[in-house]
């Protein structure tokens, strides 16, 4: 039997606004608990909500880049239900009229090539705060730092057939947040996470199978492990004679493997119903004009600029694109380097992202700016220093041994040898020297060449410029 | 001096002719003598009070005082008060000791006026009687073997007894309207979005609305404009511009068209309160005013309607209360679910967890559509009735409750709520319309205050107030007092 899996993805993006989206305290994360929860934070008796503009301004944002509807008139709903991390018995959410309306992202996965994935909505609502349980013996703390941080919930159709699909997706819709600045993208921190909703039906079949929802997913990794644990889980079922219940199901990483958190029937009814103490939302074309003037270059509009202007291969442009930060680093550093792309690519994929990714350091933690890499590219490219030294001039910049690789190639000494003459002297030296070894490269074994130029560079510290010594080496041996 | 008007007390205090510490000690008094009988008050704060005066004293010798500052009122114990119990009536709150001020209480604050106290409600404001609080029930300074009416039922009887020149009250069904009447006083709910809410707890979000409960139509136009106003913490709050109630209290009521509906006049009626109703509208006809009989078709089914939509809200406006942050704990629970089963069972009376059960029923999956949804349909109707009906008139009157106040236990006694929902038959509707109304004292039966409602088009509290104070120009209902207080 050929299985067919269905996917579909609910993505909660933090919004990045100051202060929370019903009350003016501070949204910022890592605080002492319960020191950023006002008194409509803490659902006090008698406090009101009070809807914050640049969340609006946000989920607008949002819409258009993915070329949704932008409802003029959205409602906010109550979600009813009781837990202690949700200080009012409901939560602001919205329900029958989101904000965004129907919209699409296109995606590339090898496998498959562009897809598009459809966006049925998305959703104002606030966050829950949390609840400790570790540290108090017997009892649960509850800190409500996060309660009332504005959440964007994006909902997509199910239009995603594997986990890598769904990563794919959930990678673009992660740049796209970060791009349009309305969602720092920190999973660790729980900025940004989502819950799948995975079934399977044999392939040809146009009814979708009983899903299940995965929760929990907070990293890009586990919600490939999760999705493919689980359509494994429901094909034995399926194929064993039995049956997927529709459940809620978490993920638990260690384990590796996804067990159930709620059925169907245990689902809450949340009594959906428009909060009295909330006007309806009205984003006026006016507003949605001015939002859209200030949306920057996405992602693929970049991409496909990238490939254009600097001639990149759609791999590289890709890379670089992903996320609004390298992009803007790439620029800085291939306009500093005189255009000299596909060497700048070379080096923020391979050098920089080694050395970023050994000592756990975001872009903007570098040590080494777009400048000053551009800077060093362009003196490789004068041949000022080979790509060897290259090398070594980054690390010194790196470790901050000087503030640019002129200073660093003047004070370490590192500047290429290309004078000739004392090249020329050099290279008679060690053939000199090394009788043998000319012996057996002129009786044909012309790899010792190599051995020459090892003994050069080893002289010269590596400061000799390559081709000239092998120019010199030949034309001296071959006499 | 407990008899003297807020207009009287302020000149009074302006010339010094008492301080403002020594009418704030005579009304502490008051409430020391005669509130073991009434029981109008839940907490009452006679050391903030003298505070407070002193302060208004140093105002007012400094000149610097406004037209309030010094004159004592009392607070409905709904509206959140800095430092001092806010508990609604229940069990729930008796511990809550509120961190913050509601907008209004500010307000009042800020005008320099004496909080003698927080006054007896029905718990949360869900009751028609005043029966239902925590601290017992309060009684009509009329006849102490009846009800004030409810849900602000301590701030009318206070009012009424003199205990208080006034007090707030907050109106969701007829909380304000209904116990002014039935104490014989003059109560005014306005447009809703007119007073803040802020800090105002929460019974019918989209109902809700608070309001003066006073003597006269001249002290209420006066607090009303101590406490309206836009508040950027109240979404619901409308923001326009400040109106001076006061400034159309003399117009004559020469030209003005009354239209009284017909369905507020049927069988339900007691006979007796018709008649005085039909005295007090000849009355208004003196004073040059025409009359005229409407319509308002869907009255009868303002009830039902509200009786959704009001319990749906409310279920999960209290759902806050959960033992938790604040309020009231069960001792030991087991676990979680004992938590809020035992801490909200065992701190909510008969009548709040009646609506909360309803309203919940109301909103679950499957009959929203038939009750909630539906009952929002109604109450667009039931606006409609009267945008159709001030296309005619300015002002629409008739009575503001079908009986005069019932005995202590009557309505309540049998377990009878839909005998104890019918008291508030012609004052929802005007609840769910939004707009504004009031009551005023006309006449009595049998020793019991008759109430008259007015109500007017959105944003008409001037022109209700002026059509009260004319009448009251001409009658003197509003200044009689109950004897033995």
């Amino acid at each position: 039997m050929e299985w067919e899996t269905v996917i579909g993805l609910e993505i909660h993006a933090q919004l990045a606004t100051k202060s929370k989206i019903f009350s003016g305290a501070a949204t910022a994360y890592g605080a002492e608990p319960n020191t950023q929860a006002c008194a409509v934070d803490l659902g006090l008796p008698g406090t009101l909500p009070v809807l914050n503009k640049e969340a609006v301004r946000m989920a607008v944002k949002f819409g258009l880049a993915i070329h949704a509807q932008i409802d003029e008139f959205s409602v906010f709903a109550r979600k009813n239900y009781f837990y202690p991390d949700l200080p009012k018995g409901y939560q602001i959410s919205q329900y029958e009229k989101p904000i965004v309306g129907p919209g699409y992202i296109d995606i590339e996965v090898e496998e498959a090539g562009p897809i598009r994935i459809g966006i049925t909505r998305a959703h104002l609502e606030e966050d829950a705060g949390k609840s400790l349980h570790e540290d108090f013996h017997g009892m649960s703390g509850i800190d409500l730092n996060r309660a009332g941080t504005p959440l964007l919930e994006i909902v997509s159709e199910p239009d995603m057939r594997s986990a890598s699909q769904a990563v794919a997706y959930m990678k673009k819709i992660h740049s796209l947040v970060r791009y349009l600045g309305i969602c720092d993208g920190n999973m660790q921190e729980g900025s940004f996470r989502c819950d799948a909703n995975v079934s399977v039906r044999l392939k040809g079949e146009e009814k979708l199978g009983t899903r299940t929802e995965l929760k929990n997913l907070n990293s890009f990794r586990f919600i490939e492990r999760a999705i493919n644990y689980e359509v494994e889980r429901q094909i034995d079922l399926l194929e064993s004679g039995g049956e997927v219940i529709q459940e809620t199901r978490l993920y638990d990483a260690d384990k590796d493997e996804t067990r159930p958190m709620r059925s169907k029937e245990e689902a809450n009814d949340y009594r959906y119903f428009p909060d009295p103490d909330l006007l309806p939302v009205q984003v006026s074309r006016e507003l949605v004009d001015e939002v859209r003037e200030t949306l920057p270059e996405l992602p693929d509009a970049r991409k496909k600029r990238f490939m254009e202007e600097f001639n990149l291969s759609a791999y590289d442009a890709g890379l670089l694109t992903a996320d609004r930060e390298l992009a803007d680093y790439f620029e800085i550093a291939v306009n500093t380097a005189n255009g000299e792309s596909k060497l700048t690519a070379n080096w923020i994929n391979v050098e920089l992202n080694a050395s970023l990714n050994r000592e756990n350091k975001t872009l903007s933690e570098s040590p080494v700016s777009a400048e000053q890499l551009g800077e060093l590219i362009l003196r490789i490219k004068d041949n000022t220093i080979s790509g060897k030294i290259a090398k070594q001039v980054f690390a010194s910049l790196w470790e901050g041994k000087g503030s640019s690789a002129d200073e660093i190639i003047e004070k370490e000494g590192l500047k290429q040898m290309s004078d000739s003459g004392e090249l020329e002297k050099l290279v008679n030296e060690v053939l000199q020297a090394n009788p043998a070894q000319v012996e057996q490269y002129r009786a044909g074994k012309t790899k010792v060449l190599g051995f020459f130029v090892g003994q050069i560079m080893k002289q010269t510290g590596g400061k000799a410029n390559p081709g000239q010594v092998n120019q010199l080496l030949k034309s001296k041996l071959d006499q | 001096m407990h008899n003297k008007t807020l207009i009287e007390l302020s000149k009074s205090l302006h010339n010094r002719e008492f301080s403002s510490v020594e009418l704030t000690q005579h009304f502490l008094d008051r409430i020391r003598q005669y509130d073991q009988t009434l029981n109008s008050f839940i907490t009452v704060t006679e050391e903030i009070a003298l505070a407070q005066a002193k302060a208004a004293d140093k105002k007012l010798a400094s000149g610097k005082a406004g037209p309030l500052t010094g004159i004592p009122l009392a607070q409905k114990d709904i509206f959140c008060t800095k430092g001092v119990r806010t508990s609604c009536a229940s069990l729930m709150l008796d511990n809550f000791i509120s961190p913050y001020d509601a907008t209004v209480v500010e307000k009042i604050n800020d005008a320099g006026m004496v909080m003698l106290g927080k006054t007896n409600m029905d718990e949360f404001a869900m009751g028609s009687s005043n029966e239902t609080s925590y601290y017992g029930a309060v009684k009509n300074p009329w006849n102490t073997d009846h009800v004030p009416g409810g849900s602000s039922g301590g701030s009318a009887a206070a009012v009424a007894a003199r205990l208080t020149p006034v007090a707030t009250g907050t109106d969701t069904g007829g909380s304000i309207r209904q116990p002014a009447a039935l104490c014989g006083i003059t109560g005014i709910k306005p447009t809703y979005g007119t007073v803040s809410r802020y800090g105002m707890i929460a019974f019918a979000s989209s109902l809700d609305q608070g309001g003066p409960m006073a003597r006269s139509a001249e002290d209420a136009a006066l607090m009303l404009n101590l406490m309206t106003g836009f508040d950027e913490r109240d979404s619901t709050s409308i923001e326009r511009e400040k109106e001076d109630y006061t400034r159309s209290l003399d117009n004559s009521l020469k030209g003005l068209k009354v239209g009284l509906p017909k369905e507020y006049f049927s069988e339900d009626l007691n006979a007796d309160i018709a008649g005085v109703i039909e005295g007090a509208i000849k009355e208004i006809e003196k004073l040059g005013a025409t009359i005229k009989e409407i319509s308002l078709p869907n009255t009868r089914l303002s009830i039902p309607a509200y009786y959704v939509i009001a319990p749906a809200e409310c279920s999960s406006n209290l759902s806050r209360m959960d033992g938790v942050r604040f309020g009231y704990r069960c001792k030991d629970p087991k676990d979680l679910y004992d938590l809020y089963a035992r801490s909200r069972g065992e701190a909510f009376g008969d009548e709040v967890t009646r609506r909360i059960l309803i309203g919940t029923y109301a909103l679950s999956a499957g009959y929203y559509d038939a009750y909630y949804l539906k009952a929002q349909k109604i109450r667009r109707l039931i606006s409609n009735d009267f945008k159709n009906v001030f296309n005619e008139v300015d002002v629409i009157i008739g009575p503001t409750s079908p009986t005069v106040a019932f005995r202590l236990g009557e309505k309540s006694k049998d377990n009878d709520p839909v005998s104890m929902y019918l008291a508030d038959i012609y004052t929802i509707s005007v609840n769910l319309a939004g707009l504004p109304g009031m009551s005023i004292p006309v006449g009595q039966v049998e020793g019991l205050p008759v109430g008259l409602q007015l109500i007017g088009n959105y944003f008409q509290e001037a022109k209700l107030l002026n059509v009260a104070h004319q009448f009251q120009q001409v009658t003197d209902w509003h200044q009689k007092s109950p004897e033995g207080f």
